[in-house]
């Protein structure tokens, strides 16, 4: 096997007004010719910054203060800028995370392919339109000669990300460095993608660089692995080893933290190199505090119940009522979640699983319907002012652990919202307390009543979230993707934390992923949702091991093999 | 992040990225330093300036049109010289741009209150209301702002009897130009507010069940803030102008307690008769502070705007 790229002693720094931060230090790592090579890494660890590096990307003002990067037996960092532009081009191709942002919207993709065929090769004219043919259909795209006129937005994300990979390919490279290529795709996409990057890694002996957090991808296309934790590189190895026998202790914690399919456990276990898990702060003791007085309540009905909701969307408005365009995002969904069970719906982006949440917290208004939380209509309660009770019983959990906080109040004020609104205690001094307890409770400490959200890592404002969904004492919380924009490792400790709210405070939990081991680590029963309307719903055994809708034996089919992981 | 204590209020206004893109541009503070000695000087008038403009007693016809100190037949009491009722130059520019000023706060306040009560409202309700309100900001933005000004002073004018129009001239300038300010406010805090409603904290609010009128205040206003702040300050400057342009045309406020317009006026009655100083200090003094807070503006525009850096 040649080797292709050896990268050595790789030193990068980033100079800010607060002194210098090393993004990576003493890097090195290699890629041979027709082998995939996956650099993985949570967030902040470095991976992209090294991937940039190589092809001389690096953000200002990061700068490369030592080490080798040597391709093809030369030194990169002895190019000039021009000489870089060449290899960029011709000989180092360049697969982007966002296929929405990394074509040029105004340009057919025919025009975009022939333009970087005739700059990086001596291809030119109606050879080079030729060449464009040829490698569109090399990237699965069919009827290759019309679709040279199309323009990107006439292609579905997976497609425009088959385009990029055309685009990256049409210089004839050696190396291709694809920065998390599947992460913006849905999972069915992500299979067909990562199998095209293996096949023309074998095919054209090509050496590749898969940049990625995510251990699924690894296991399903990387040769060899490096793993990468705050700049290091921690450990180099086969796939085989590094996923099934671990050496270092952050990459075992970092595989203990993956969500597996095939069975369920009680929780994560050893993720404690992570950061804020760390946890000796206080814990309450539920059943004699105020965050329990609801458990007591004695009610024995079904926690949530879903009757036949339908809603459309209005695509485009008219005055006629024929003449207007509707989607029909929510379509005849009936469903009903027992007390203290997880209830799981899975299903892929814009299934329509998100509206359901929301139409459930009562954030929209279904067309036709019912929703009965405790046995309360909540559609009504907006009439009768008097019987908040059910809209306090149900609290939502978001995505986006950046918008789900406002930037400008106090993480005091913003858990103890719910508190004051309600006038849920007697006095401030007593609220404040209750809020301190929560915070503690969340594993995040008293203390931090007193900061601002920016203060706080994503998985530490998910806490936050968490504890001010925690404060209006509710009996049914909403998780909507709670996890998907956190870093596996602070996901594993989320869910531990859910985990043991629910077990202390008897919770009734909907929870909503497309990530299906996610959904097989919390959920007793699921449902399936596609184009709006429910396919199957099943307890939760039942469906991994026997799915009965044809469209869930397919979405089990597309999930990441973790053969290599023991457990 | 999570080991030293939590800062300071003193800390979070002196330790962020606002004050180091301040302090690190020298226009900027320059434009500050310049700005707030003639707003300091201006609103100190009666404690700094030399004589006092409305005493009877302190003015003399005698010391009238007198020129500069340093220019030939100037005294030097009268830096600036004096104008033609032989009042001081100097204390009435200081006198004048504190009226000035105040009238330009005082507009500017009614109008960011008003546009962003409509904007953030329009943005949050959506529906019906928004196209009213919306559509009668563009209505508004048709017709010249200086006309508009004009037009509300008439009628606020003839409004009022007689011998209250001299003392409520000053109110009727401040709600002429703070009306005409108004859309600017609302398009920008609609915008704004159309921006934030859709981010998941303010769902959040909406999930505990907190009343429309709380969520606007407490959790969107605030964060529509920063591009307000950025249109205040460039609005001020311009609130300044129109007050300037409205005396000038005679329109504003009257010469018996001047403002920096009025002065600019009278002086330019005499501007042919050789008396240049009576119109040019008082037009340098409104084009300084003007281009300073101007200049201000533009800086916070840019500081504020993560993608212009």
């Amino acid at each position: 096997m040649r080797n292709l790229l050896d990268i050595n002693g790789l030193n990068i720094e980033f100079p800010t007004r607060r002194g210098t931060i090393r993004a990576a230090s003493n890097v090195s790592l290699h890629v041979n010719a027709g082998e995939v090579l996956g650099l993985v890494g949570e967030s902040g660890a470095g991976k992209s910054t090294v991937g940039n590096a190589i092809i001389d990307l690096l953000e200002k003002p990061g700068r490369i203060s030592a080490g080798s990067i040597k391709f093809n037996g030369e030194e990169l960092r002895d190019k000039d800028a021009d000489q870089m532009r060449r290899i960029r081009g011709d000989r180092i191709g360049m697969i982007f995370q966002d296929p929405q942002t990394s074509l040029n919207p105004l340009m057919t993709i025919g025009a975009q392919l022939v333009e970087t065929i005739e700059k990086s090769t001596e291809i030119r004219g109606r050879k080079a339109e030729q060449h464009a043919v040829e490698l569109l259909e090399q990237v699965g795209i069919t009827e290759s000669v019309a679709r040279l006129k199309s323009y990107p937005h006439q292609f579905s994300g997976g497609m425009r990300q088959r385009v990029v990979i055309a685009l990256a390919l049409a210089g004839d490279p050696d190396l291709v460095i694809a920065d998390e290529p599947t992460t913006a795709l849905d999972v069915s996409i992500q299979a067909q993608i990562l199998d095209l990057i293996k096949k023309l890694c074998k095919e054209r002996n090509l050496g590749v660089i898969i940049v990625t957090h995510d251990i699924g991808v690894i296991a399903n296309i990387a040769d060899r692995v490096a793993v990468m934790y705050r700049g290091e590189i921690v450990e180099t190895g086969d796939v085989a080893q590094i996923l099934g026998a671990p050496k270092h202790k952050y990459t075992r914690s970092l595989i203990a933290a993956v969500p597996r399919a095939d069975t369920k456990l009680e929780r994560f276990t050893s993720v404690d190199y992570i950061e804020g898990t760390t946890n000796n702060f206080k814990r309450i003791d539920i059943q004699n505090h105020w965050l329990g007085e609801t458990k007591k309540q004695d009610y024995d009905g079904l926690a949530l119940e879903v009757k036949n909701l339908d809603l459309s969307f209005v695509l485009q408005n008219a005055v006629f009522k024929r003449n207007r365009r509707m989607l029909k995002a929510v379509n005849n969904v009936s469903f009903s979640v027992k007390q203290g069970e997880t209830f799981g719906l899975v299903g892929e982006s814009g299934s329509g699983k998100s509206t359901v949440a929301r139409l459930i917290a009562g954030l929209y208004q279904p067309d036709s319907g019912a929703i009965e939380v405790f046995g309360a209509n909540i559609n009504t309660i907006k009439k009768s002012q008097g019987n908040l009770s059910a809209r306090q019983a149900l609290q939502m959990i978001f995505q986006d652990p950046f918008s789900s906080l406002n930037a400008r109040m106090r993480v005091l004020d913003i858990v103890a919202e719910p508190i004051r609104f309600y006038k849920l205690t007697n006095s401030e001094s007593e609220t404040r307390r209750i809020v301190q307890d929560l915070l503690d409770h969340v594993g995040l400490g008293a203390a931090a009543e007193l900061r601002y959200p920016h203060e706080f890592s994503g998985g530490q404002r998910q806490r936050i979230s968490i504890a001010r969904a925690l404060a209006s004492r509710p009996r049914l919380l909403v998780c909507d993707e709670p996890t998907s924009a956190l870093d596996v490792s602070v996901q594993a400790t989320i869910l531990n934390l859910l985990k043991d709210l629910q077990q202390e405070l008897g919770l009734t939990m909907l929870f909503i992923s497309h990530d299906l081991p996610v959904i097989r680590q919390m959920c007793d029963s699921i449902a399936v949702m596609r184009h709006g309307e429910i396919c199957e719903v099943s307890d939760a055994d039942a469906f991994f091991n026997s799915p009965t809708h044809p469209y869930s034996k397919h979405l089990l089919d597309l999930m990441p093999r973790m053969d290599l992981i023991k457990p | 992040m999570s080991k030293h204590s939590p800062k300071t209020r003193w800390e979070r206004l002196t330790d962020n990225d606002i004050m180091w893109s301040f302090l690190s541009s020298p226009g900027a503070i320059s434009a500050a330093v310049v700005s707030s000695i003639i707003i300091l000087a201006c609103l100190f008038a009666p404690l700094i300036a030399p004589f006092d403009p409305f005493d009877p007693a302190q003015i003399s016809l005698w010391d009238g049109k007198l020129p500069p100190s340093w220019a030939e037949g100037g005294q030097s009491q009268y830096v600036l010289g004096t104008d033609n009722q032989g009042r001081d130059m100097l204390s009435t520019i200081l006198y004048g741009g504190r009226l000035s000023i105040l009238v330009g706060l005082a507009a500017i306040c009614l109008g960011m209150v008003m546009g962003v009560t409509l904007g953030v409202i329009a943005g949050y309700v959506g529906g019906a209301t928004e196209a009213v309100i919306m559509r009668l900001a563009d209505v508004q933005l048709t017709i010249p702002g200086i006309l508009l000004a004009i037009l509300i002073n008439g009628v606020g004018r003839a409004a009022l009897p007689l011998e209250l129009r001299e003392e409520f001239a000053i109110y009727v300038v401040i709600i002429a130009i703070g009306l005409t300010d108004w859309p600017q406010f609302a398009r920008v805090a609609r915008g704004a507010t159309l921006v934030e409603a859709n981010k998941e904290y303010v769902q959040a609010a909406r999930i505990i069940g907190l009343p429309s009128w709380l969520i606007m205040l407490r959790h969107i206003l605030p964060n529509t803030m920063r591009p307000i702040l950025v249109i205040a300050t460039i609005g001020l400057a311009l609130a300044i102008i129109a007050e300037a342009t409205l005396s000038f045309l005679g329109q504003g406020i009257p010469p018996t307690t001047p403002s920096l317009g009025t002065l600019i006026r009278v002086g330019n009655e005499y501007l042919f008769s050789g008396l240049w100083w009576i119109t040019l200090f008082p037009a340098v003094a409104l084009i300084v502070l003007v281009f300073s807070v101007n200049l201000l503006g533009d800086w916070l525009r840019d500081a504020l705007n993560p993608k212009l850096r």
